[in-house]
């Protein structure tokens, strides 16, 4: 029998007026502002995750050869706490807060009141597919929004199970994913969103953005640059090197929005740096990194390519001080140590997001400062001192997404820290509180009575209106009395 | 005289004078002649407002620059995590005709506060305000740091052609979406206050004479009070249940003779309308056959004067353009509904407003009104006031904008907000590195439950992986 409806192949701009629209009258029937409503998805979704745990992981492997504990620990794990924390404060994020009032509206009493967006698009991306998905999802559906999550493309696998799992245990009248590349996304940003958040690059960004102008649609960017990590002496360094390691190779081997992206240090102290490196490089992964189980292979052969292209560059291939050996068949490249790459090279000039480290050199720890600060402001910075004074001035001169001082990238995991860029590293921030006041409108109420009706401030105007009207917008007792005593000049 | 003290704590060493009894008159004289605004308005909606803002952010400034501490869990321990504002750097503000000074200065004194180099655009369409604004500010304030720049449309196409840390932006959303758009090709975050219908919903018509009495000065207050209907806040149109509609026009009547006078002739106490332009854009609302039937009171206009008088009208066709667009003149349409519950309904169907304002004293109603509509903001038996209240947020949602100021938002909308964790070197947790093992797996995961009583149980060999 010839089917008499074609199923449609494809997701066009009608499906996503489609999707749009099936959303809306869910949110306008009032689903997603119900607090049981919000209780039974973040529930669903906890339940999502202890009974695929292994099909996650699984994901994760197909799509970037993720070591099982990476993928257990910062895409599901966080995953849960972030839903756990949602499903603990949610009711207390709720609540009205209460604002003060002045002497120039009394009595009155205001309040501010959270509410939904709406219709929220998440568009996450391939690096942390799992995490950097629902994460926003969680915070969406905690301040009561209907929601579209777009997974990205380049992580096939993990897109694949999202779409299953969210369709199996969440309530698809209000929550979808749509899958696809260039065309569905582009279907997506014609639509008119209340809020769009987006996890990428900055050239994405741009477009994501100008389309969310056409509708003056709010947006959260979460994007990149290049994290720079100041090593000054003095330090324990072999603590100092294993942090920065876990935070390079051991985050998705370097392909992290806040992997260390470069060193900065003193000139003295360069070669003392590269030879702990090398020992604790050789402790994590072995002899042979590029068989190392622990270690995410390059996503995909244009990201292989480009990571080439940056280590190949002439003035560059010569500063390799450690690895530098690739497996193009597996999308392998080994973590790789540079010393005093040229500032005009390629990889000194775009987000490497990949397991090359460039190590900089400078006279003193103090001019790394100028360096940092003359690139773009990346989403993060790092210093391992223990020198107050440079702790000082480096919170103060340095502007990044977040700050760590003598770790790296654990700041991601303090929920009571707002997680986001400034700059070209993006706009907007989540986690914990941040997440449920990035999908809510924080609406002011002002309650009057009708007692005290001051007909100062109506027409006919006079002198003597001008005179009260500034005592009483000065705020001052006695400034007022003495206007009303006609004491005070207009 | 008053002097305002240089903020000290390290900032930009910038001296606000606000020396306002010397320029006081002439501010109102540019006022006057931009907008016809009377002194006892532009000191109660511009040089009042900003005298407020300024001592309220000094008597602030401190505190809203210190870091603030936030928790950090046991497990990190020892460590100390804060969050540091900052300043994003260099920003331009873009301000409107209507209220030249507060829309100006307003988000200025944030800027500022923040500690950001600032570029400000007034606009040209109060011509007398801008060339103040030019010629003053170089004279009080830093002009290394602080710049204001005369011009029209294509210089504001010029300057949202360069790349700047913020964009503050006060206007119609046509503008806006040029703005956001321009911005986004530099990744510039922005803030956009817009405008809407701002509807008044008033069910307190027959409570007591007095309430009554005290709703229409309110909604009449709120109207031509300020620059004449010509702002983002002002009443739009009204909300009114059929049987109520003629007392309420009866006392809207009384009202706007008793402050603004007996016609057009005397009309006083009350703005003029800008430009010709907008004129021309008001009169042809009126224009509408069907529109110019429901007038009830009003409707006399000089051109030459470029006065309108304060027209009311009376269920004009809800398809009409003066039902659709944003009025923002003196021309108050009163929709009449069965049951005032229906509001809700209405409201709705057009897209969010700025605010909301509500005449009620029922409670669940009100109840509903919060929980069922969307705006920026809600008043309860008032118009305009919410304005002056530095603890609330100002700004939109939907069509209406997004971002918000006054008060400490003013400061906030300015800054960074950077997280910072400070780490020992001491504990190191060996399970945090490979090569990966079972345990380490296993660890973690009671680490990243907060599951210290199990961790300890691992390490004492009670727990298997």
């Amino acid at each position: 029998m010839a089917s008499e409806v074609e199923k449609k192949a494809v997701f066009d701009i009608d499906s996503a007026k489609e999707v749009v629209q099936e959303l809306r009258a869910s949110f306008v029937a009032g689903k997603t502002k119900d607090y049981e409503w919000r209780r039974t998805q973040l529930k669903a979704m906890l339940k999502m995750m202890d009974e695929n745990e292994p099909q996650i992981v699984a994901a994760l492997r197909d799509d970037l050869s993720k070591p099982e504990l990476e993928s257990s620990i910062y895409e599901i794990a966080m995953l849960k706490n972030s839903c756990k924390l949602a499903l603990k404060k949610m009711k207390h994020w709720m609540m009205p807060e209460k604002a003060k009032t002045s002497l120039a509206t009394f009595p009155s009493s205001a309040e501010i009141v959270s509410e939904p967006l709406g219709v929220v698009l998440v568009i996450s991306a391939w690096n942390y597919p799992f995490l950097l998905s629902l994460d926003p999802v969680i915070g969406a559906i905690a301040a009561g929004n209907a929601i579209v999550l777009k997974p990205s493309e380049i992580s096939p696998a993990t897109a694949s199970l999202l779409a299953k799992l969210v369709a199996n245990y969440m309530d698809s009248s209000c929550i979808k994913v749509v899958e696809g590349a260039v065309p569905e996304t582009t279907a997506l940003l014609e639509q008119k969103w209340d809020k769009i958040m987006y996890t990428g690059n900055g050239r994405i960004a741009r477009i994501v953005m100008a389309a969310a102008a056409k509708h003056l649609t709010p947006v959260v960017l979460e994007l990149g640059g290049k994290c720079p990590v100041i090593v000054d002496s003095g330090i324990n360094l072999q603590v100092a090197t294993r942090r920065i390691i876990a935070g390079k190779w051991g985050c998705n081997n370097g392909q992290a929005c806040i992997s260390p992206d470069y060193i900065i240090t003193t000139k003295d102290y360069a070669v003392e740096l590269v030879d702990s490196f090398k020992c604790e490089l050789e402790l994590f992964y072995g002899k042979n990194p590029l068989e190392s189980k622990d270690l995410s292979r390059v996503v995909n052969s244009n990201h292989f390519a480009r990571l080439l292209k940056l280590l190949d560059e002439d003035k560059v291939s010569s500063k390799i001080v450690y690895g530098g050996e690739r497996d193009k068949s597996n999308l392998k490249i080994a973590p790789t140590v540079l010393l005093d790459v040229p500032q005009d090279s390629l990889i000194m000039n775009e987000e490497i997001f990949g397991p090359l480290l460039p190590i900089i050199t400078i006279d003193k720890v103090e001019d790394s400062f100028d360096l940092i600060t003359s690139g773009t402001k990346p989403l993060a910075a790092y210093m391992f001192t223990n020198n107050k004074k440079l702790k000082e001035k480096f919170v103060e001169k340095v502007s990044a997404g977040g700050l760590v001082i003598n770790d790296t990238t654990v700041h991601l995991a303090e929920p009571t820290l707002p997680f986001g860029g400034v700059g070209d590293s993006g706009m907007g921030a989540y986690h914990g509180k941040f997440s449920f006041d990035t999908f809510s409108h924080k609406k002011a109420v002002l309650y009057r009575s009708f007692a005290g009706d001051a007909p100062l401030r109506y027409p006919p105007y006079t002198n003597g209106k001008l005179r009260l009207l500034k005592a009483l917008l000065g705020g001052s007792i006695l400034g007022i009395i003495r206007a009303l005593m006609g004491w005070s000049k207009a | 005289m008053e002097e305002l003290k240089a903020f000290h704590g390290g900032r930009a060493n910038l001296r606000l004078c606000f020396n306002s009894n010397q320029n006081e008159d002439s501010i109102f004289k540019a006022l006057d002649q931009d907008l016809g605004k009377s002194p006892v308005e532009s000191y109660r909606d511009e040089v009042g407002v900003l005298k407020k803002s300024v001592t309220y952010t000094l008597s602030c400034l401190e505190k809203w620059v210190a870091p603030k501490k936030a928790e950090v869990p046991l497990l990190f321990f020892p460590a100390k995590a804060e969050v540091m504002p900052q300043p994003l750097g260099v920003v331009l503000i873009f301000s409107s005709w209507n209220f030249p000074f507060t829309l100006a200065l307003d988000p200025l004194i944030g800027a500022i506060s923040a500690g950001n180099t600032v570029l400000l655009k007034p606009s040209d369409l109060a011509p007398a305000c801008m060339s103040f604004l030019v010629e003053t500010i170089p004279k009080y304030l830093d002009n290394k740091a602080i710049k204001v720049v005369a011009g029209g449309a294509d210089i504001g196409e010029r300057l949202l052609q360069l790349k700047w840390d913020k964009i503050f932006f006060t206007g119609s959303p046509r503008v806006g979406r040029l703005v956001m758009a321009a911005a986004a090709k530099h990744l510039t975050p922005v803030t956009l206050e817009l405008g809407g219908k701002c509807p008044a919903i008033v069910d307190t018509l027959s409570t007591t004479p007095s309430k009554a009495k005290v709703t229409a000065k309110r909604i009449v207050g709120g109207k031509w009070g300020p620059c004449n209907g010509q702002a983002c806040i002002a009443i739009d149109y009204l909300l009114v249940e059929e049987k109520l509609a003629s007392a309420l026009i009866e006392l809207l009547k009384k009202t706007i003779k008793r402050f603004y006078g007996e016609n057009i002739k005397s009309l006083k106490s009350i703005s003029r309308i800008v430009n010709e332009h907008q004129f021309q854009r008001l009169v042809n609302l009126l224009k509408d056959p069907n529109v110019a039937d429901s007038i009830v009171y009003g409707g006399s206009v000089d051109e030459e004067k470029l006065v309108i008088e304060p027209t009311i009208l009376l269920d004009p066709p809800l398809d009409s353009e003066i039902m659709s667009e944003e009025i923002f003149g003196p021309l108050l349409p009163i929709i009449t509904l069965k049951n005032i519950e229906e509001s809700i309904n209405f409201i709705n169907s057009k897209s969010n407003p700025l605010v909301i304002y509500a005449f009620t004293e029922d409670e669940t109603f009100k109840k509903r009104i919060l929980s069922e509509t969307s705006s920026g903001t809600v008043t309860f038996n008032d118009s305009m006031v919410q304005f002056l209240c530095d603890s609330l947020p100002f700004g939109g949602v939907g069509q209406s904008g997004f971002g918000r100021y006054h008060g400490k938002y003013s400061f906030d909308t300015f800054s960074h907000e950077k997280s910072i964790l400070h780490r020992g070197f001491y504990p190191e947790i060996e399970p945090r590195y490979p090569p990966w093992t079972d345990f380490k797996l296993l660890f973690i995961k009671l680490a990243y439950e907060f599951d210290y009583f199990g961790l300890i149980l691992l390490l004492l060999g009670f727990k298997r992986s």
